[in-house]
């Protein structure tokens, strides 16, 4: 009789650690976002709808998008703080050159995608040729860029978006089954997502990002093009900001100061989502939740009412929590 | 004879081991390009009038200052992004606490460094302690005092005392009191530096922590510390400021972008983002160059965004000029 009473407790205990095991496994960003998400359902009703989270799911949508494309550059072990210019940039102009006219909207957003992707390059080309450390380099980038977007709308936004360029980042599909409205930024984030998910887990490319970042001597000998796949990543960064850009922009409109400070909650959505800075880490659908974290986080600190600087102190307090919880946990597993 | 000989080699030996950074190349070549320009193009101001370089040493007391804890913090493999609301917080206490009355300058002083060597601590604590990046840590720590200054002061709250102007706008013969503190404080920071065990200290936690580590360094400690003087000298510069300007104002340090400003005056300075190397006569360099751009840029009339494009890429170039050669991948 003992011992079957000590082969049940064995067995009962082995299925709480495989269960530990399994929690253990779970990306920290999940349990964050949870925790967060039934607050804000606590504190605002409309979260708990389909309507409210599809509205929240359109809001964030942009940041998502940043997020990816600032964890890729991240994994390579870089930084891209301009990306916020390049929204400045992609908004800015935009709406000089869309000039209330539907038709120049598919030719801006495909100049604006060259601008970006050429930005990119050029990020690219001084951090693998020059050898400029990225954080240098695109510090230098975030107020060329940013001074270019200025001085060619000389200064002040001009004009508006078309309805048609708003709708990347204010559209609903309307009647779709189950939720009433699904948001098209939310379409072009699960695009992206999916894309930047299956080059990232799926191919070489992702493995070949990971190893830069991860030891770039042995990327390198393993026959890694270090610099091709290096400036790729920052490509694809600033060819994503200018997609989040956009949507952006018909989110909310124009103004002088948009996208500021956009690097930096792009990074810190990025490391809430487990990407370490430094390199070598990264996944893709975290990162989203990082965004997602964050974003909840300010509409918490909205619906509580506070004011503006209280937000910013908690917004402090929570992302270095959030980190130094990743951090731990990621320790722990080692 | 013997003597002179000797104190040659004493003068050679004392300047390699200042060991000029390529930096100062780059900080001529500015400074007669752009003086040229002033010449050709705008009367040559640059050149001809003392006040105008004068006025570009005092442009860089502010940034040279902080930018010397920016080195440290650097050099030990570590970053400082809060060092501006550290500054803007320095800004609104003590005008705060001064309220205009000499007798409340000291009281002021006191408070405002204690403040700043307790966020040096955080700052410090967090990164060792709790293994959060440094960039994020600052960015978080940045966030929590901005949030702390705007909710609690308004503009150009209280003021400074006559008194308390002098570190702003007294002058020593003809050289300004505050450019002598600038120099007081890189000639402090590169004996920290180059001539204490914690400057060497710092050295090899910059270089390689795991190494420093093992061979028994109490790597913690010396970061630490690093970031302790950093958030002081963002202090000093903050007193600066508020002497300048006669009271606080929340936006003070955001406004002069001190942090990415501070990095970046480092970086072109020579000393290594990834820590180890580098020194403080190259951060003053940097520091020179971006004020000789500013005067350059006022002088000829440069298009005021045009010029933040032209900040931007001479950056990048002056960076660039000594990496390129470097064998090494950047990240």
């Amino acid at each position: 009789m003992t011992t079957s009473a000590v082969t049940e407790k064995n067995s009962f205990m082995k299925i709480l650690s495989n269960v530990w095991e399994f929690i253990k496994k779970i990306p920290p960003v999940f349990p964050i976002f949870i925790v967060l998400f039934v607050i804000v359902s606590f504190l605002s009703p409309t979260y708990s709808t389909a309507t409210g989270i599809m509205a929240f799911l359109r809001r964030t949508a942009p940041l998502g998008i940043l997020a990816i494309g600032q964890m890729i550059v991240l994994a390579t072990g870089g930084f891209d703080l301009s990306m916020g210019s390049v929204v400045a940039l992609v908004c800015l102009v935009s709406s000089l050159l869309l000039a209330n006219d539907e038709a120049n909207t598919y030719p801006t957003i495909g100049l604006m995608l060259i601008l970006g992707a050429g930005i990119g390059l050029f990020n690219g080309f001084v951090v693998t040729f020059l050898k400029v450390p990225s954080f240098i380099a695109t510090l230098g980038t975030m107020l060329a860029v940013r001074g270019i977007a200025l001085y060619w709308v000389g200064g002040a936004p001009k004009g508006y978006f078309t309805d048609n360029f708003r709708m990347w980042g204010r559209g609903y599909i309307e009647n779709v089954p189950l939720v009433g409205r699904f948001p098209i930024g939310l379409i072009v984030l699960i695009v992206v997502g999916l894309i930047s998910w299956f080059a990232f887990h799926k191919t070489n490319y992702g493995k070949q990002i990971l190893a830069i970042g991860d030891n770039v001597r042995a990327a390198k000998l393993s026959g890694v093009k270090v610099r091709i796949v290096r400036m790729s990543a920052f490509v694809v960064s600033a060819v994503l900001a200018v997609i989040g850009g956009v949507m952006i922009g018909g989110y909310g409109g124009v103004n002088v100061s948009i996208g500021e400070g956009l690097e930096m909650d792009s990074i810190a959505a990025a490391v809430v989502g487990g990407v370490v800075l430094g390199g070598g880490k990264g996944s893709v659908i975290p990162v989203i939740f990082g965004a997602y974290s964050l974003e909840i986080l300010f509409s918490m600190l909205n619906l509580l009412g506070l004011p503006k600087p209280y937000k910013d102190s908690i917004q402090g307090l929570i992302i270095i929590g959030a980190v130094a919880y990743v951090a731990l946990s990621q320790r722990k597993k080692r | 004879m013997t003597t002179t000989t000797a104190n040659g080699k004493g003068l050679k030996k004392f300047f390699r081991s200042i060991s000029i950074p390529p930096v100062y190349y780059f900080l001529i070549a500015i400074f007669f390009g752009g003086g040229l320009l002033d010449l050709f193009y705008a009367g040559g101001q640059i050149f001809g009038n003392p006040a105008i370089m004068l006025n570009i040493l005092v442009r860089s007391v502010a940034l040279g200052i902080v930018a010397v804890g920016q080195t440290m913090v650097i050099v030990g493999g570590s970053i400082d992004l809060s060092v501006v609301y550290v500054i803007s917080l320095t800004s609104v206490m003590s005008s705060y606490v001064m309220q205009g009355e000499a007798s409340n300058v000291p009281k002021a002083i006191l408070l405002v460094f204690l403040m700043g060597a307790g966020v040096g601590l955080v700052n410090g604590l967090i990164i060792t302690k709790l293994k959060v990046n440094s960039f994020i840590t600052t960015l978080g720590t940045s966030l929590i005092i901005s949030g702390i200054i705007n909710s609690t002061f308004s503009n150009w709250e209280g003021s400074v005392p006559r008194s308390f102007e002098f570190f702003g706008y007294a002058t020593v013969g003809p050289i300004p009191f505050s450019v002598i503190i600038l120099f007081l404080m890189i000639f402090a920071g590169w004996f920290v530096l180059s001539r204490t065990k914690f400057g060497a200290h710092l050295y090899g936690v910059g270089g390689n922590e795991e190494v420093a580590r093992l061979s028994g360094l109490r790597t913690d400690r010396v970061l630490i510390i690093a970031h302790v003087i950093c958030s002081l000298t963002a202090v000093l510069t903050g007193l600066f400021i508020v002497s300048r300007l006669r009271a606080g104002a929340p936006w003070v340090g955001p406004d002069g972008y001190y942090d990415l400003e501070s990095i970046a005056t480092t970086v072109v300075g020579g000393t290594l983002l990834a820590g180890g190397k580098g020194g403080v006569w190259g951060t003053l360099a940097g520091v020179l160059i971006f004020s000789i751009l500013d005067t350059t840029f006022n002088q000829l009339g440069v298009n005021p965004y045009l010029s933040i494009v032209f900040r931007g890429l001479i950056i990048v170039l002056a960076v660039a000029s000594y990496t390129i050669r470097s064998k090494k991948e950047a990240a």
